[in-house]
């Protein structure tokens, strides 16, 4: 059981987000996080589902996802070196007293805060799952109120 | 009978007729755009949203309207007809209910990828969303059932979605697509601009295979002392009858066809060996398992063929070939993948294919199987035998006939009595095994052939899920020949709860059915009944001789089973064989 990060070109249809989505829950297979978003090309989406399973879950992923219509093209990321990011919104409890070692962690992480309360501040961190997961693991005892996490998404390197 | 509209004209007649671009209605686009794609006959139900489209259709004369009696009725009789032609079968039903109705007949032809053009109704645009009445959200409902689904936006993108809707369902895999139609586009107006280009992008079905793995195949059958093809459905749906039976002649490889693959290979041949998988023949089974080369030819291993898949074909190289990239590995692992249309990679095979001659000792040990174990049941003077009906039928109609079937005891008895040999001669659920299908299916391939026989052999229970299309027959005089295998209990469900639960017989028995002579009659069909040979012969060449629509119960013994029998969990050489 590996880990994928599958890159599905698609019409920009109603129903699209249904039908890529209902093909994984009926076939059984597993959706990590799912970004969808515009590509390059007018009309055209780009989702990049991440999931888990063996070589012949994964082939059959994507033959399945061949067969809708609306999918013009399917990537397996993971086969190649690729970036891969997502983005998490962590609503933390930040007394007065503990904001200069919150501000510790988020200039270790690169993050940023973008919003100030009087007893909270939003962090916003920036990485690979990772990377998201270690800073949330090192918020975690300040108090975490809410917590908001994109999804991956996700390209190859270099010009492929 | 005459099932061709009397103001049909020649399909160039037509193309000029409704060619011209026009302001007119949605209805009117999509009639124009059904004709335009050569629809001769539909079958359907109308209702609230689908006025617009109905009102359109009064006095048109350029296809036949077949009303059932129920939507479910509607779409099996598409698929019939899609099955006996090869052409897409057309349905039409309203909103909400209507379409709902059509849930099953859409799965029955997604599983066993039959080309249909489902069109619904649906409330405006500006209802869909609030739970307005007869609302139901049927592109979502039908999403994992459909090849593709259409939502109308707009009037204009009716002729555009139609020549899309046909391209799709009849290339490739086959299979249903749905086109939603709210009611306010169907009346909307706007300019009709025929379209006959095709512009999908993510749609290039793979037809011509691979010649690596050709070569590959090739090799592997010069090599092959113990050779099985295995042809399914695939044959039929690519036309490849022909190209099949070239292959075997050249090939001598001994071949065994599934449920949907009957008719794709003539089963009087020497070297066909019946049906495989859990009611196969022995032949069927052992041969499969005693492979050393396994070609599956346009068959998708359902489970019903492989049985436990761990240990089917144990000692074959497989060797897959299917339109569908996906099947390719689902089940089976395969070692020799061929991606393409079944007719084009056999005529690419035949070019180079010679006999295997290393396969002598081979057939030989089929030969002696099929001779020593053929299929068999014990006859009886006193009872009528369900398979002795099946193999009257069989004798009666000269193996000439369309025969379809419902689903259960007596489906299997025809698949393993009546002798196929012409593709399209067999109309059945496979995958989903609907029942209530095998009745009105008749009614759609008796449509789309008015001067063959057309014979539906159904069991009691499927008979009464749609009993009520026999109006359809009576008021069309449409004359489908049903049979009635009656044995006043669910016989399939019977026969496991005897051999797996210990005889419990929970919820089987029939009683209460009605007499089905009086329903017959009751709609305006002739109706016969028959408790021994004798009456069987005597009422069924009547019936056959009848000018028009007739129904024969065959009252037969109750305790019947079907073998060989391989049980879930088992192997295919591991069967129950019966008493005869």
């Amino acid at each position: 059981m590996e880990r994928h990060t599958i890159s599905i070109l698609v019409n920009n249809q109603p129903g699209v987000l249904q039908r890529v989505a209902g093909l994984f829950g009926r076939r059984g297979f597993n959706i990590e996080s799912i970004t969808v978003g515009e590509s390059e090309e007018p009309g055209l989406s780009r989702m990049v589902i991440v999931t888990t399973g063996d070589d012949k879950t994964i082939e059959q992923i994507g033959k399945q996802l061949y067969k809708l219509i609306d999918v013009i093209k399917v990537v397996d990321l993971s086969e190649s070196p690729m970036v891969a990011r997502e983005l998490a919104l962590i609503k933390v409890h930040a007394e007065p007293a503990h904001r200069p070692e919150i501000l510790g962690v988020v200039e270790t992480f690169r993050a940023s805060v973008v919003d100030i309360g009087a007893s909270t501040m939003i962090v916003q961190a920036v990485g690979d799952s990772d990377k998201i997961d270690a800073i949330i693991e090192l918020l975690k005892p300040y108090g975490i109120r809410e917590l908001s996490r994109t999804g991956v998404t996700a390209m190859t390197r270099g010009t492929r | 009978m005459s099932t061709q509209p009397a103001a049909l004209r020649s399909k160039n007649e037509l193309i000029e007729k409704w060619s011209k671009p026009e302001v007119i209605t949605g209805s009117e686009m999509l009639l124009r755009s059904l004709v335009l794609e050569g629809v001769e006959c539909v079958f359907g139900y109308p209702g609230g949203a689908v006025l617009y489209i109905y009102d359109a259709m009064y006095g048109f004369s350029d296809f036949h309207h077949v009303l059932t009696r129920h939507e479910q009725g509607a779409i099996h009789a598409a698929d019939g007809y899609a099955r006996a032609t090869g052409k897409v079968g057309v349905v039409i039903a309203t909103s909400g209910p209507g379409a709902t109705n059509l849930v099953t007949g859409i799965a029955t032809a997604y599983m066993d990828s039959v080309p249909l053009v489902v069109i619904t109704g649906n409330v405006p645009r500006s209802a869909i969303g609030t739970d307005a009445f007869q609302e139901a959200d049927i592109v979502g409902i039908t999403m994992p059932i459909t090849k593709h689904s259409y939502l109308v936006r707009k009037a204009e993108d009716i002729p555009r979605i139609i020549r899309e809707a046909f391209h799709i369902a009849s290339t490739g895999r086959r299979g249903p697509v749905l086109i939603d139609i709210p009611k306010d586009v169907s009346a909307e107006k706007g300019l009709f601009k025929p379209v006959t280009e095709v512009n999908l992008r993510g749609y290039n079905p793979t037809i011509v295979p691979n010649k690596l793995q050709i070569e590959k195949l090739l090799k592997a059958i010069a090599e092959a002392k113990r050779p099985v093809v295995l042809a399914g459905g695939g044959v039929i749906a690519s036309g490849a009858h022909e190209e099949l039976l070239r292959f075997i002649e050249t090939t001598q490889i001994p071949i065994t066809t599934t449920l949907l693959g009957l008719g794709g290979f003539p089963s009087g041949h020497e070297l066909w060996m019946g049906m495989p998988g859990m009611h196969g023949t022995y032949t069927a089974n052992k041969a499969i398992q005693g492979a050393d080369l396994l070609i599956n030819i346009g068959a998708r291993f359902d489970d019903r063929v492989t049985m436990k898949v761990q240990g089917f074909a144990p000692n074959a190289k497989i060797a897959h070939i299917d339109i569908d990239p996906a099947e390719i590995g689902k089940n089976v692992p395969t070692d020799i993948p061929i991606v393409g249309d079944v007719k084009k990679v056999l005529e690419l095979l035949n070019r180079e294919a010679k006999r295997t001659d290393q396969a002598d000792e081979w057939r030989a040990q089929i030969a002696a199987w099929k001779r020593e174990m053929p299929l068999r049941y014990e006859d009886s003077d006193t009872e009528l035998k369900p398979q002795w009906v099946i193999e009257m039928i069989y004798e009666t109609t000269k193996g000439d006939a369309i025969v379809t079937a419902d689903v259960g005891q007596h489906q299997m008895w025809v698949a393993q009595y009546y002798k196929f040999n012409k593709p399209r001669s067999w109309i059945t659920s496979g995958g989903l095994g609907t029942m209530g299908f095998g009745f009105p299916s008749a009614i759609g391939a008796q449509m789309a052939h008015p001067d063959r026989t057309v014979v539906s052999i159904n069991g009691d229970g499927g008979m009464q899920m749609c009993a009520q299309e026999l109006a359809v027959c009576a008021i069309n005089n449409i004359p489908v020949k049903v049979a009635i295998i009656n044995n006043q209990v669910l016989g399939m469900v019977r026969q496991w709860q005897e051999i797996i639960y210990d005889e419990r017989y929970s919820h089987i028995d029939l009683a209460g059915s009605p007499d089905f002579v009086k329903l017959a009659e009751a709609y305006g069909v002739r109706g016969f009944r028959a408790t021994n040979k004798a009456e069987a012969r005597e009422a069924w060449e009547k019936a056959l001789r009848h000018d028009g629509p007739a129904v024969v119960e065959f009252v037969v013994s109750k305790y019947e089973n079907v073998y060989p029998m391989v049980t879930q969990g088992s192997t295919l050489d591991d069967m129950i064989l019966g008493d005869a």
